[in-house]
């Protein structure tokens, strides 16, 4: 099971600002090891975020995206107390849910 | 061959910085402005949170967590410990930094080999685990003041002892520290080499590691970081948590007092 | 497209094939999430947004892309798309000089506002893009130069 996701979701103005934080090595498959193989392309496809269990988001990523991934959006109308799920897949089919409230 | 041209060409662009200097000044700004933007979500966190699990985790042969480990500040006490490391511990008998008193802790609270984790390379095994420790213990103490004591008479040894260390050439290129953090103004391509022994460049030196490296996307302690520093000198590690890193430790943190730690940083 | 006597294996990589067509030339409904595998195998700004089923994209003064001037290192380069034009239904990252030019591709919602930060690997120094796309298909664009002093792709 992969590493946890570091989610900080904040209300200002009738709007929440969600920045995640997310455990992935992102391998782009153009990279070789120290015997000359390609080491495999092992990255996040797609990432999806709901509102109290209502979907708002949802983004597809290739390899380019930088390891251990950064993201941050803003979702209209959310305010404190309320709940933010941040969704992962990656290419070998692995995902990983996480849930912040919103402070 | 290529080799000894390019450190050639480092040495001298480390010590003929000056009169270019002013056309790379908005270059400078430029990486400043990068680095600021990546300050807000750093993946240290995300070793943070590991290190957190690991402190309170009943490991080891003799099943027990670290809660009881004494960083200077009394067993268990993690709040303000990282600012006042390397320090002098009684029941060693000797001056340790942080991954040196982590080993103490692990080998004498969980059975642990502290020996074995030494001659562990870095990234691997309980290496791993230490990355994890040293970043969330460095984080509960992000901006507290370094304030490194040199009360005991072994701490102003240690301190001598890192200063002479600091200043020692030696290796094939006759590299020492002082070579590229031993004055104001230095530089390599585009990295400005922090002047060690005084602030403001000890204080953002030393108060910046652990820091996470997003070249490699890794989380590198300071024992890490003087390793890769040692080799760069084309110099040999003194081996992982040992008096002369531990030295070095006192002499940059001594020299660093006051300044504000931002560890774990986000670096190159 | 002939089915022969085909395994079942290639029949099933042929109809993906098929689909990956279709949603590229946005014939299947976007909530299907069909992974656009041939936007993310562009080449070229151009084939991004042609892959997207978009027509050919105009600079637009209403797409923002944020990002530093110059990267220490191309491993991690902070990149920001966003825009104020109506009817947007995705934003685009792209970096024009990487082996596979679009980064990121997130679908707008009412429930977002189209303004999305992440970090992207860039190889080399190349212009970035955002590019955003209505609701009929039109493609608006933004690009700034990003200066890389170390690549970001390398081992």
């Amino acid at each position: 099971m992969a590493d946890p996701m570091r989610i900080r979701a904040q209300a200002s103005g009738g709007n929440v600002t969600v920045r995640v934080l997310m455990a992935h090595e992102m391998e782009t498959g153009q990279r070789k090891d120290a015997s000359g193989k390609v080491i495999p392309a092992w990255f996040i496809q797609e990432v999806s975020a709901a509102l109290n269990g209502k979907a708002v988001l949802t983004a597809e990523w290739g390899p380019a995206v930088s390891k251990n991934p950064f993201m941050q959006f803003t979702v209209k109308g959310a305010k404190a107390g309320d709940k933010i799920a941040i969704t992962w897949k990656d290419n070998h089919g692995d995902t990983r849910t996480d849930e912040a409230t919103v402070s | 061959m290529r080799k000894t041209t390019l450190c050639a060409v480092l040495a001298l662009a480390a010590t003929a910085a000056g009169p270019q200097a002013w056309a790379q000044k908005s270059t400078a700004d430029g990486i400043a402005e990068y680095r600021e933007m990546l300050q807000d979500g750093n993946p240290a966190e995300l070793f943070e949170a590991k290190g957190e699990d690991l402190w309170k985790q009943k490991r080891g042969p003799k099943a027990a967590s670290l809660e009881r480990c004494d960083l200077g500040r009394g067993p268990g006490v993690v709040k303000g410990a990282f600012v006042e490391l390397p320090r002098y511990f009684a029941d060693t008998g000797r001056v340790q930094d942080l991954e040196s008193r982590l080993l103490t802790c692990m080998e004498t609270l969980q059975g642990l080999n502290a020996a074995e984790i030494a001659r562990t390379p870095f990234g691997k095994g309980e290496q791993k685990n230490l990355e994890g420790l040293v970043a969330w213990i460095a984080a509960e103490s992000r901006g507290m003041k370094l304030n490194l004591p040199q009360s005991h008479a072994q701490e102003r040894q240690m301190y001598e002892v890192g200063k002479r260390v600091f200043y020692l050439r030696g290796g094939t290129h006759d590299f020492a520290c002082a070579s590229c953090h031993g004055a104001d103004g230095k530089r390599i391509r585009l990295q400005d080499l922090p002047n060690l022994t005084r602030n403001p460049g000890a204080g953002a030196g030393f108060g910046a590691w652990p820091a996470y490296r997003v070249s490699s996307g890794e989380l590198w302690g300071m024992q890490r970081r003087l390793n890769d520093c040692f080799r760069q000198q084309r110099f040999p590690y003194p081996g992982y948590a040992s008096d002369v890193t531990i030295a070095l430790g006192v002499f940059m943190g001594v020299n660093g007092k006051g300044s504000v730690s931002t560890a774990p940083a986000i670096k190159r | 497209m002939t089915l022969r006597r085909t395994s079942r294996r290639t029949a099933l990589q042929q109809s993906l094939a098929v689909a990956g067509m279709l949603a590229a030339a946005g014939l299947l409904p976007r909530t299907a999430l069909a992974y656009t595998q041939g936007a993310f195998d562009a080449k070229s700004v151009a084939d991004v947004i042609k892959a997207l089923g978009a027509g050919a994209p105009a600079e637009s003064k209403d797409v923002t892309i944020t990002g530093p001037d110059i990267a220490e290192n191309g491993a991690v380069v902070p990149l920001g798309a966003s825009t104020t034009l109506p009817n947007v239904k995705q934003l685009a990252m792209l970096v024009e000089k990487n082996p596979n030019t679009m980064v990121a591709l997130f679908n707008v919602t009412d429930a977002v506002e189209p303004n999305f930060l992440t970090r992207a690997k860039l190889g080399q120094s190349s212009d970035v893009y955002a590019v955003a796309i209505t609701d009929d298909g039109k493609a608006f664009y933004a690009k700034k130069e990003v200066k890389v002093t170390l690549g970001g792709c390398g081992g």
